[in-house]
C-alpha cells in the first residue's frame, strides 16, 4: 500500500525523462496529484480511532542483519504524508525551473514519504540519506550565491549527523540484534537498551544526528547559508518538510529509547531549547536580508517543538496526564503549522525577490500601496508565524507552553520572550516593507497575479481552518497521542 | 709442424686481423682485419682437429660452416657498407655514429 | 438571546466586515452600510441579552463546548452573560454605533474608506467577543484579536511612517504585557486544569477552583494584571496609548478611549475573585500592586496632560488617567465603581473625541490646540456637547455621570484600609482633570476667532448630541439616591433613598472640581486672550518642559530597555555569525591541518622516494649511454680488452 506511495513520486520522474516535456513542471503537478488523491485514499483505509501502527507491509530483505522492509504508518506518520503531500505542489509553484529540478524534487518526495513511515531502522536510515542527496544536488546546482560553500557545508553537517547516528543504532544492534522500532520501544520500557558508558556514545551519537537536522541550537549554523542560497521551492521543502525528519526522530526514537539520559540532561537540554528559540528569535531580529530572517525563525518555531518533547523525555514518569497529552498534540500541531507556515513565508519571499530582484530589508518600502493584495497575504502568513490567536500557529504553541510550564516554568516563562522578539521581528519587517512612502525602485512591482492567488487561497485558507477549528488535524493522531503517551508514561 | 707453430701463426693472423679492425677507418678493411681473425679460429679448429688423437670429424665440419658463415657475412657485409656508402657518401667509420646512445 | 447563541453578537459585526472586504474597493458608497448594520442587529441583540439579566439580581448564564480535543483531554471554550458582560455589551455596540455612523462623515474623503470600516467592524466583533468569553482561552484570544485590531487602525494610514512606527509601538508594547498575562493563563491553567471561569462549580473563579490556586493565585493575578498594564495603558507599559493617536480619530475614540483600553479594567474585574483570593480585610498583595500601578498612572498622567498641545494627545492622556482611576477603584474593593466608571468614562471620553474629531474636522486637520481657538461661534453644536464631556470627564456633579462615579471611587479609596494616600492622590488628580480640560476648552473655543472653521455635517454631529445626552441620561441609574446600575452589577436590588444625593463627599467633589476649573479658568484666560505663550510655561518652563516631553519616558525606554534588547540581538547575530560558526569553522580547520599535515607527509615522503629513484636512475642511464658513442670501433675495442680481461683474469686464476 505505502509502497505505492514512495514510488509515485519516483514514477513521476520516469516520466519526466521519458517524455522530455516542455513544460516539466506540469508532470510534477500531475504526479503531486496522483500522490495526494493516493494520500487521502490512504487516509480512508487508516482508521484514526486506532492507535496502533496500520497498513503495515512486512517482508524480509537482509536478514543476516535485521534489515527488513518494514513500513507503517500511525497517526504521525500520516499527518507528516498528508504534510508532504501539501508542501510539495507549494513548493513546485514557487519556482519555474528546468526537468533535473522537478526530477531531483521528487526524488525527495519519494524519500520522505520513505522516512515517515519506514518501521525498521535500517530502512528509514536509508530513505534519511536518500532525502539528503537531492537536497545537496538542488542547492549545488539551482542555489544562489555562495552555493557551493553553503551545499558542502549543509551536507558535511548533515552526513556528519547521519554518520553518528549510524554508528549508535549498530551500537544498539550489537546489544539487542534487532532494528525494528516496535521491537526497540518494548525492549526499552524493560530497561536500558545499552548499558554503561556505552549507552552515552550511543546517546549522543543518534541525538547528534537528529539535532542537526532540526536544528538544533549550536548546531544549526548550516541552516541560514543553505536556506539563504537554495531555490525558493527548496527552501520550503527544506524548512517544512525536511526539518521534521529531525523532530520526527525524535519522537519516533530517542525519546522513547532513552529515558534515563534525559531524565539526567533534563537541565541543559531545556537551556539549549531555550537558548536555540531565543537566538533564533534574536538573530532573526538582527537580519536585513529576508530570507536569512525567515530562516532564523524557523530556528526559533522548531524550538518550540524541542521544547515540548524535552518537557516530556525528562518528566515523564512524574507528569500529569493532561501535559502530556497536551505536549504531544502541541508538538504535532506545530510540526504541521510550521510547515504551512514558513513555507508560506518563504514563499512570499520568493515572489517579493522575483519582483524586485532584490529581497533586503530595505529594499521595499511603502508596498502596501503598490501591491495591497500581496501585503495583506503576506501579513496573515507573518501574524500565522508570530502565533496570532485564531491562526494556526497558536494552539500548537499554546500546548506545548501548557505542558512545559507544569515540568519546567522557569524556562517556559524564558522561552515565552522567543514570542515577544518574533514579534518584534515581524513587526519591523511589516514596517519596512509595507508601510511608508512608496520607494521608487518599486514602481514596477505588481500585485498578486490570478495564478498566485490560485496557490495561496488554498493555504491561507488552511491557516484559519485549523486556527479556528484545530480539531479536524488534531482528530488525526489523537489516539496516537495517546498511544505514545502511553508509551512514555 | 707441430701443433704449437699452427697456434703461433693463428694467433698472429688473428692479432693482425684486430689491429686492422681497430686501426683502420675505412669500412671494407675493418671487414677485411674482421675476415682475417675468422681465418684465424679456422686455423686453429683445423690445427687442433689434425693432432688430435681421437680422430672425429667436428673440426673439419666447424671450419666448414664457419667459411660458409664468413662468406655469407662478408658479402652481407659488402652490401651494407655499399648502402651506407650510397646513403652517408662515406665509407669512414668515424663518421658513421649515429648509434651513439 | 441566551447563553447558547450570544455568540451571535460578536458575529454579526464579524460577517460585516468579511463582507465589505469581499465587496472590494470599488463599492466604497455602500461600503459603511454593512458595518452599520452589523452594529445595529449587535445593539439589538444586547438590548435582548441585557433584558435577559435583568430576571433575578446577578443572574449569570453560561455555555460551554468542547473546542477542540488533544488526546484524550478536551479543551473547553465558553460564553456567557451576566450583569458585567450585559452592561459592557450594550455600552460597546451603542457608543461603537455612534462613532459608525460619525465615521461616515469623517472619513467620507479617505482613499480607503471600506478598508476602514472593514477594520472598525472586526475591532467591534473582537471587543465583544472579549466581553461574553466565559474561558479566560477564549478572552485571549479575543484580547490578541483586538490587538491586531488596534494595531491595524492605528497604522491606518501606512503611508505615514509616524503612523507605522505608532502601530507597531502600540503592538508591541502591548504584546510585552501580554506575555505576563499568557504565564499567567498557563500558571492558572496548570493550577486549576480548567480556564472556563464558571462551570456548575468546576470554573476556575467558583470556590472549588479558587481552592485549588492556593498561593498562586497572587501570582497568577499578577501575571494577568500585566496584560491589563499593557492593555489599559497602565504605567509603565503606557507609552503607546499617546502614539496611538496617529490612527483616525473615529478609531481613538473607539478602541483608545472607550473600549479596548478599558479591556484592562474589565479583565481584573470578570477576574477579580482570583486577586481577591485569601483577601483579609480585603486587601491582598496583587490588590494593592493594582491600586498603586493605578496611582502612578493617573497622577503621571495627568500631569502630563496639562503641557500637552495637541488635542487627541491630552485626550489621550487623560484617558490613560481615567484608566489610572479605574484601577485604583478595582485594587481598593471598588470594583462597582470602577466598572460604573470605565461604563461612564466609555460614553463621555467617546464623546469628547468625537468632539475632537469634528473640530480637527472643521478646523482643516488641525491637531495642535494653539492653532484654534474661539470656535464656539463657528462650531456651536460640538461646543456644546464637548463641553457636556468636559464636564462629566471633570465630575461636574448632580447632571454628569462622571461625577457621581467618581464620586462612589473616592468613597472606595476612602474606605481602604491600608493607607489614605491613594484617596489624596486621586483628589489631586480630580482638580488636574478639572484644570486641564478647562485649559484644553478655553485654547480651542474661547478667545478670538482664530482660522476659519465650520461646524460639521449634521452625520457627524448626530451622533455627538446623542452621546452628549447620554452622559445626562446616564447619571439617572448612577445617583446614590437610586444607584440601579450599581446594584445590577452587585445582583442587588436598589432602593430609591432621596437623601443620599446630599452627602458629605458631594461637597469634597464640587470643592474640587471648582477648584480645577476655576483655577484654569484664572490661569489660562486672561492669558490666552492676547494669544501670549502657555501661563505655566512661562513660569515654570523647566517643569513644562519635563512634562510636554512625556517626563522623557519614551527617551528612556529608548536609551535603556530597547537599546539593549537590540544590542542583544545584534550579539547575538554577530555571536552566530562568527563564533558559533567559528567554533564549528575551527573543528573544521582541525580537519584540515589533519589534511595538510598528511599531504606533506605524503609529498615529502612517499612521493619523493619514488620521485628520487627514478631521477637516479635516469642520471645513470645518461652515464651509461655516453659510452655508446657510435664508434664502431670502440665498441671492438673494448671487447678486444674486454677479452684480454678474461684472458689475464684466466691465467691469474689458473
Amino acid at each position: 500500500m505505502i509502497t505505492a506511495l514512495i514510488l509515485i513520486p519516483l514514477f513521476g520522474v520516469v516520466m519526466l525523462y521519458l517524455a522530455n516535456p516542455r513544460n516539466p513542471r506540469r508532470i510534477a503537478f500531475v504526479t503531486n496529484a496522483v500522490s495526494a488523491f493516493y494520500a487521502l485514499m490512504l487516509w480512508q483505509k487508516f482508521d484514526v480511532d486506532l492507535a496502533k501502527v496500520q497498513l503495515i507491509e512486512r517482508h524480509t530483505w537482509i536478514p543476516s542483519i535485521g534489515a527488513e522492509y518494514a513500513l507503517g504508518a500511525d497517526g504521525l506518520s500520516l499527518l507528516l504524508v498528508f504534510l508532504v503531500t501539501i508542501l510539495f505542489p507549494f513548493a513546485f509553484a514557487a519556482n519555474r525551473m528546468n526537468r533535473g529540478f522537478y526530477a531531483l524534487m521528487l526524488v525527495m518526495q519519494s524519500a520522505l514519504y520513505g522516512v515517515f513511515t519506514a518501521q525498521n531502522f535500517i530502512l528509514f536510515f536509508l530513505f534519511y540519506e536518500m532525502s539528503l542527496i537531492p537536497s545537496f544536488l538542488l542547492i549545488k546546482l539551482y542555489g544562489g550565491k555562495k552555493r557551493d560553500y553553503a551545499a558542502v557545508k549543509f551536507f558535511l553537517y548533515t552526513f556528519l549527523g547521519s554518520v553518528a547516528m549510524l554508528l549508535g543504532f549498530l551500537g544498539i544492534y550489537f546489544a539487542r540484534s534487532t532494528f525494528d522500532f516496535a521491537q526497540l520501544v518494548d525492549l526499552a520500557k524493560t530497561g536500558p537498551l545499552v548499558t554503561g558508558r556505552f549507552a552515552w556514545f550511543v546517546f549522543a551519537g543518534i541525538f547528534l544526528g537528529f539535532a542537526v537536522k532540526v536544528p538544533l541550537f549550536p548546531f544549526h549554523t548550516w541552516l541560514p547559508d543553505a536556506y539563504e542560497t537554495a531555490p525558493t521551492g527548496v527552501a520550503m521543502v527544506l524548512t517544512g518538510a525536511l526539518s521534521k525528519m529531525g523532530v520526527y526522530g525524535f519522537i519516533r526514537l530517542l525519546v522513547p529509547l532513552f529515558p534515563n539520559e534525559f531524565r539526567i540532561l533534563q537541565p541543559w537540554l531545556l537551556a539549549l531549547v531555550v537558548v536555540s528559540i531565543l537566538i533564533g528569535a534574536l538573530v532573526a531580529w538582527a537580519q536585513t536580508d529576508l530570507k536569512r530572517m525567515v530562516a532564523y525563525l524557523s530556528i526559533n518555531h522548531l524550538g518550540y517543538c524541542l521544547l515540548g518533547l524535552f518537557a516530556i523525555a525528562s518528566a515523564r514518569s512524574t507528569m500529569a496526564k493532561i501535559d502530556m497529552h497536551a505536549a504531544l498534540s502541541g508538538v504535532f500541531l506545530q510540526i504541521f503549522n510550521h510547515g504551512i507556515t514558513a513555507a508560506a513565508l518563504f514563499y512570499f519571499v520568493g515572489l517579493l525577490e522575483q519582483r524586485r530582484g532584490a529581497r533586503g530589508l530595505n529594499d521595499f518600502g511603502g508596498l502596501m500601496q503598490r501591491a495591497p493584495v500581496l501585503c495583506a497575504w503576506m501579513s496573515v502568513a507573518m501574524f500565522s508565524s508570530l502565533g496570532l490567536p485564531g491562526l494556526n500557529g497558536f494552539i500548537g504553541e499554546f500546548l506545548i507552553f501548557k505542558a512545559s510550564f507544569a515540568v519546567a516554568a522557569s524556562f517556559t516563562a524564558v522561552a515565552v520572550l522567543g514570542l515577544l522578539f518574533t514579534a518584534v521581528t515581524f513587526m519591523r519587517a511589516m514596517k519596512s516593507l509595507f508601510s511608508g512612502p512608496p520607494n521608487p525602485a518599486t514602481n514596477a512591482i505588481v500585485d498578486l497575479r490570478a495564478g498566485e492567488k490560485f496557490v495561496l487561497v488554498p493555504v491561507t485558507l488552511l491557516m484559519f481552518v485549523v486556527g479556528l477549528n484545530p480539531q479536524i488535524v488534531l482528530k488525526v493522531f489523537n489516539s496516537t497521542v495517546v498511544a505514545l503517551a502511553a508509551v512514555f508514561a | 709442424m707441430t701443433l704449437s707453430i699452427l697456434l703461433m701463426v693463428s694467433s698472429a693472423l688473428f692479432c693482425i686481423g684486430l689491429l686492422a679492425a681497430l686501426s683502420r677507418r675505412h669500412a671494407i678493411f675493418i671487414l677485411i682485419g674482421i675476415e682475417m681473425m675468422l681465418a684465424a679460429a679456422n686455423i686453429n679448429f683445423i690445427a687442433f682437429w689434425r693432432y688430435n688423437a681421437q680422430p672425429q670429424p667436428t673440426g673439419v665440419i666447424v671450419a666448414i660452416f664457419a667459411i660458409a658463415i664468413a662468406a655469407a657475412e662478408a658479402a652481407v657485409g659488402l652490401a651494407l657498407i655499399i648502402a651506407i656508402y650510397r646513403h652517408y657518401r662515406t665509407t669512414n667509420v668515424d663518421q658513421l655514429d649515429r648509434l651513439k646512445g | 438571546m441566551n447563553a447558547a447563541n450570544v455568540w451571535l453578537i460578536p458575529f454579526a459585526p464579524l460577517i460585516a466586515s468579511l463582507s465589505i472586504l469581499l465587496l472590494g474597493k470599488s463599492r466604497r458608497a455602500i461600503a459603511s452600510a454593512p458595518a452599520i448594520a452589523g452594529q445595529v442587529i449587535a445593539l439589538t441583540m444586547s438590548i435582548f441579552a441585557f433584558a435577559r439579566t435583568l430576571r433575578a439580581p446577578g443572574y449569570r448564564e453560561v455555555h460551554n463546548f468542547v473546542w477542540f480535543n488533544f488526546g484524550d483531554q478536551s479543551m473547553q471554550l465558553g460564553w456567557m452573560i451576566d450583569p458585567l458582560a450585559a452592561a459592557m455589551l450594550l455600552m460597546i455596540t451603542f457608543v461603537g454605533l455612534c462613532i459608525f455612523v460619525f465615521s461616515i462623515g469623517y472619513m467620507a474623503d479617505d482613499k480607503h474608506f471600506t478598508r476602514f470600516f472593514a477594520y472598525l467592524s472586526f475591532f467591534s466583533a473582537a471587543m465583544l467577543g472579549v466581553v461574553i468569553a466565559n474561558s479566560l482561552l477564549l478572552l485571549f484570544i479575543c484580547w490578541e484579536l483586538v490587538g491586531l485590531a488596534s494595531y491595524l487602525l492605528i497604522g491606518f494610514w501606512i503611508e505615514r511612517p509616524s503612523a507605522a512606527a505608532a502601530a507597531r509601538k502600540a503592538f508591541i508594547t502591548t504584546r510585552i504585557g501580554d506575555m505576563g498575562f499568557f504565564l499567567g493563563i498557563l500558571l492558572l491553567y496548570h493550577k486549576s486544569d480548567t480556564l472556563l471561569f464558571y462551570d456548575n462549580g468546576h470554573g476556575c473563579l467558583e470556590n472549588a477552583g479558587l481552592l485549588l490556586l492556593g498561593a498562586s493565585a497572587t501570582a497568577i493575578a499578577l501575571l494577568i494584571f500585566c496584560g491589563a498594564v499593557g492593555k489599559s495603558g497602565q504605567f509603565p507599559l503606557h507609552v503607546w496609548l499617546p502614539d496611538a493617536m496617529e490612527g483616525p480619530t473615529p478609531v481613538s475614540a473607539l478602541i483608545h478611549a472607550a473600549t479596548m483600553v478599558a479591556a484592562g479594567v474589565f479583565l481584573v474585574a470578570r477576574l477579580y475573585p482570583i486577586f481577591s483570593a485569601g483577601a483579609i480585610n480585603g486587601v491582598t498583595t496583587s490588590l494593592t500592586i493594582v491600586v498603586w500601578i493605578g496611582v502612578i498612572t493617573g497622577l503621571i498622567a495627568a500631569l502630563i496632560a496639562v503641557a500637552q498641545f495637541d488635542i487627541k494627545r491630552i485626550l489621550a492622556y487623560s484617558t490613560v488617567s481615567q484608566l489610572g482611576l479605574m484601577m485604583v477603584s478595582l485594587g481598593v474593593g471598588g470594583v462597582t465603581a470602577g466598572m460604573l466608571h470605565l461604563l461612564a468614562h466609555g460614553f463621555f471620553k467617546a464623546l469628547l473625541f468625537l468632539g475632537a474629531g469634528s473640530v480637527i474636522h472643521g478646523a482643516h486637520h488641525e491637531q495642535d490646540i494653539r492653532g484654534m481657538g474661539g470656535l464656539r461661534g463657528a462650531m456651536p453644536i460640538t461646543f456644546a456637547t464637548y463641553a457636556a464631556g468636559m464636564m462629566a470627564l471633570s465630575g461636574v456633579p448632580l447632571v454628569f455621570c462622571g461625577a457621581w462615579t467618581k464620586e462612589e471611587i473616592l468613597h472606595a479609596a476612602w474606605r481602604w484600609p491600608v493607607s489614605h494616600v491613594p484617596f489624596y492622590l486621586v483628589m489631586l488628580g480630580v482638580v488636574l482633570t478639572a484644570l486641564y480640560m478647562t485649559r484644553q476648552m478655553i485654547y480651542v473655543f474661547d478667545g478670538k476667532r482664530g482660522p476659519a472653521a465650520h461646524e460639521s455635517p449634521r452625520v457627524m454631529t448626530t451622533p455627538l448630541i446623542v452621546l452628549a445626552a447620554c452622559t445626562v441620561v446616564l447619571s439617572v441609574f448612577l445617583t446614590p439616591a437610586w444607584p440601579w446600575l450599581d446594584h445590577y452589577l452587585l445582583g442587588e436590588r436598589a432602593h430609591v433613598d432621596l437623601w443620599k444625593i446630599f452627602d458629605q463627599t458631594i461637597l469634597i467633589s464640587l470643592l474640587l472640581v471648582g477648584a480645577g476649573i476655576g483655577l484654569g479658568v484664572f490661569f489660562y484666560r486672561e492669558a490666552l486672550r492676547g494669544r501670549r505663550q502657555d501661563p505655566f510655561q512661562t513660569a515654570q518652563p523647566a517643569l513644562f518642559r519635563f512634562l510636554a516631553n512625556r517626563m522623557w519616558l519614551d527617551e528612556l525606554y529608548d536609551y535603556t530597555v530597547i537599546r539593549a534588547a537590540r544590542m542583544l540581538s545584534r550579539i547575538a547575530d554577530w555571536l552566530d555569525r562568527y563564533f558559533w560558526d567559528g567554533l564549528v569553522r575551527l573543528v573544521g580547520l582541525l580537519g584540515q591541518l589533519f589534511g595538510i599535515i598528511t599531504k606533506t607527509a605524503d609529498e615529502r615522503g612517499i612521493n619523493s622516494g619514488v620521485d628520487e629513484t627514478t631521477v637516479g636512475a635516469r642520471g645513470l642511464g645518461r652515464v651509461v649511454s655516453s659510452a655508446h658513442s657510435g664508434q664502431i670501433q670502440t665498441y671492438l675495442g673494448a671487447i678486444g680488452l674486454g677479452m684480454l680481461a678474461l684472458l689475464l683474469l684466466y691465467a691469474w686464476l689458473a
